[in-house]
């Protein structure tokens, strides 16, 4: 940038703002719990054993925990994302074998910048450039499954264990399903003219590597943007889960979504696909759920399925994608995720 | 002189509109001669090589590629 007319920080004097910055932000929120209790049962004088006075405390201390993390996670994989743009990913994708091929694309899945609006010119740059269809499906399971906002929402109300569980098992099903989409040769099943689109035939323009000040602009960028956009989700969600942690009795949803239940987590996906929310909304209603007795395995089913297929997706993908092939991706996902309901049900 | 030609590339979403929106600004207060169209072709966005929407040609140029910047920058892009 030539024109920048921002004043130019001299780098030591950034660091130090950066380090008092993190300073602050983590005294704030090792604050938050007491500052929780004293508001609810010091200030507003409610009992603690009380459902209001639970459900107020629970609500004044996950709210601003949540998304003071989330606007720290959010500016950090801002910047990790600035160095991996869709074009680098699909470099590093094009002429893969399959296996090693799906692994990769899974795990570019999670640090490449995608939104599901894009997934149709990503789709197309992927497979007319020789990335395979069953490493591009990879990719695209991945990228919505496994993304920063459910992590940290995971990491800040369940802790890093379930945050890694569900990670771990994201990938696993985008490499996996993207395996067998690729060995079940499907590739007739996308519209003839993605392939004879002359990907890139246009393109002029090279792009100059990014500086640290426009990295960091990128990262507070997302902040505005992603945080903006989810905080009323945010709020909602604990709004409902506060409601559900002060009201609804312990084990209340152990006969229905607990271990004992078999069917519940076919019918937990079921439910979850058609439904579109994104993490933001859904996890803190999850919390709740788990709290009341239902079991890990059935809610984090019921989260990947809400989250990595949602319909407006499969609609925007019919544009590049025959309706059989559409089915093989929502059908090979959909059992990858009962599969993992089902073992974490078993296991835990 | 031919007039500058803006396209934004875009399925109509709201990042889109925005963008679109945001160009027509700074052309106007660039003061240029211009002409913007908004292709919704995803076939027309493979040829410029673009894999995230909303994306800004400039003269037949890819400019900006799955982001939506203020009027203030796109003033630099497009002048």
């Amino acid at each position: 940038m030539t024109t920048d007319r921002r004043i130019a920080w001299k780098p030591q004097a950034v660091i130090l703002l950066a380090l008092i910055g993190v300073a602050a932000w983590w005294l704030v929120y090792r604050s938050l719990e007491p500052f929780a209790s004293w508001f609810a049962f010091g200030l507003l004088g409610l009992s603690s054993r009380s459902p209001l006075g639970t459900a107020v405390a629970f609500f004044v201390f996950e709210a601003p925990k949540v998304l003071m993390l989330l606007a720290v996670v959010v500016f950090g994989v801002g910047i990790v994302r600035s160095f991996f743009t869709p074009e680098r990913t699909r470099r590093l994708l094009a002429g893969r074998r399959e296996s090693a091929g799906n692994v990769l694309a899974a795990l570019l899945g999670v640090v490449t910048p995608f939104c599901s609006c894009s997934a149709v010119p990503l789709f197309i740059g992927f497979v007319t450039t020789g990335v395979p269809l069953g490493v591009t499906f990879s990719f695209l399971i991945s990228a919505p499954m496994v993304n920063e906002i459910a992590l940290v929402l995971l990491f800040g109300l369940f802790g890093w264990k379930v945050a890694a569980l569900y990670a771990g098992t994201g990938l696993v099903i985008a490499i996996i399903a993207g395996w067998i989409i690729g060995r079940l040769k499907l590739e007739r099943w996308v519209e003839g003219w993605v392939y004879q689109s002359g990907f890139g035939e246009a393109a002029a323009g090279a792009d100059a590597p990014l500086t640290w000040n426009e990295r960091t602009e990128l990262g507070r960028e997302a902040v505005r943007d992603i945080v903006g956009k989810v905080w009323p989700y945010v709020l909602a969600g604990i709004a409902v889960g506060a409601a559900i942690h002060g009201w609804v009795p312990q084990d209340f949803m152990a006969s229905i979504m607990g271990k004992g239940a078999w069917w519940s987590v076919p019918l937990a996906v079921l439910i979850g696909v058609p439904m579109y929310s994104n993490a933001a909304g859904i996890i803190p209603i999850v919390q709740a759920l788990l709290e009341k007795g239902a079991a890990l395995g059935t809610v984090l089913a019921f989260m990947m399925s809400v989250i990595g297929l949602s319909l407006p997706e499969t609609i925007i993908l019919r544009k590049v994608l025959r309706p059989p092939l559409i089915a093989a991706f929502v059908g090979v996902v959909a059992a990858g995720i009962v599969v993992v309901g089902y073992v974490f049900n078993l296991v835990l | 002189m031919e007039p500058r030609l803006i396209e934004i590339l875009g399925s109509g979403c709201a990042k889109c509109e925005m963008l679109a929106k945001h160009a027509e600004q700074a052309a106007q207060e660039l003061g240029l001669d211009y002409a913007l169209t908004k292709l919704k072709d995803p076939a027309v966005w493979a040829r410029y090589g673009v894999m995230a929407t909303p994306a800004l040609v400039v003269d037949g140029q890819l400019k900006l590629e799955g982001r939506v910047l203020s009027a203030e920058k796109l003033k630099e892009l497009i002048a």
